[in-house]
């Protein structure tokens, strides 16, 4: 396309509005499963994700077609949710989560394909967590680790968006990540060993 | 809801220098951030040392899970045909020469 739109005439600008109608349609679900395990509740991520698409589509000319469209709406998704629903309330949640140690699931649970060779390690692990397990281990994550965690484990965004869309530097992304995971593991051990499954790791002598 | 009595053994992954270098890149490894050096060289590590492959490969598959089930509630169809109509108003609005801010949000209170 042509770079000399910069100045939109109402009819461009129409055009353009209508090919975001055409490319944004499809990241709905993705932006509204997220908005769910940002605001815990059907009723408020519906209007997130409502809300996303009227900013969106109004601020469409500002959009840099060949970038990223579905980051795009994820930033805009992200903003709304701090700017509108997040807690009024702050806390210096960097203190909130216990220090656990790398590889934490694995180290417990990794040895369980090799036990049980017949199956493929994926089915294995598939099959050990509920989407609802998933899901409220997530939901337990304190706001910024679950933000960071939601941003790049489930929508693949890099370290640079997600520090942009959360206004903070590259380095506290990747310190929130660490945690934030190795957190995420020890809830979804928590869950395995409720259910009996953590118990099959052969006992060390 | 904590178990402090799992006193589950920890399977150790590995130990040599390189070993730690490339386990310690694991998150930057899967979240493609790392420079195609940086790449290649975890990628020979993990060809010639299997307890360190297996250790990516865990948490390529955990990472898997994560987003599949997450990504598995229910999508109100509902939703899309909201945001349809709104977005199908706006447009109308603003094909019939009105102004962007003369007009309120479409269905307000419907």
């Amino acid at each position: 396309m042509s770079r000399s739109g910069v100045r939109f005439s109402s009819r461009a600008l129409m055009a353009n509005q209508d090919a975001f109608a055409e490319q944004a349609m499809e990241y709905m679900p993705q932006l509204y499963s997220t908005a769910l395990r940002m605001t815990h509740n059907a009723s408020d991520a519906e209007d997130l994700v409502q809300e996303t698409y009227l900013k969106a589509y109004k601020g469409f000319a500002g959009f840099e077609q060949g970038t990223n469209l579905r980051a795009w709406m994820f930033r805009i998704l992200t903003n709304t949710y701090i700017n509108s629903y997040r807690s009024k309330k702050r806390r210096p949640d960097e203190t909130e989560l216990d220090d656990v140690e790398d590889f934490y699931l694995y180290r417990r649970m990794g040895g369980l394909e090799a036990a049980r060779a017949s199956r493929s390690a994926e089915d294995e692990l598939m099959d050990y967590f509920t989407d609802a397990d998933v899901q409220a281990a997530i939901d337990a994550l304190p706001e910024s680790y679950r933000l960071a965690v939601l941003l790049s484990d489930v929508e693949g965004l890099s370290y640079k968006e997600i520090a942009d869309d959360l206004d903070i530097p590259i380095g506290t992304v990747m310190s929130r990540l660490h945690r934030g995971r190795k957190a995420l593991q020890k809830q979804l051990h928590d869950f395995a060993v409720d259910r009996g499954l953590a118990d099959a790791v052969p006992e060390a002598p | 809801m904590t178990h402090d009595h799992d006193a589950t053994p920890t399977t150790p992954i590995a130990g040599t220098t390189d070993c730690e270098r490339a386990l310690a890149e694991v998150y930057a490894f899967l979240d493609a951030e790392l420079t195609d050096a940086q790449r290649n060289q975890i990628m020979a590590h993990l060809e010639a040392c299997s307890p360190c492959f297996e250790a990516f490969d865990f948490e390529a598959e955990l990472r898997m899970v994560i987003t599949t089930k997450t990504h598995s509630v229910e999508f109100p169809e509902t939703l899309r045909i909201r945001i349809e109509e709104k977005l199908t108003y706006l447009r109308i609005q603003g094909s019939g020469g009105v102004g962007p801010d003369s007009g309120g949000e479409p269905g307000r209170g419907a």
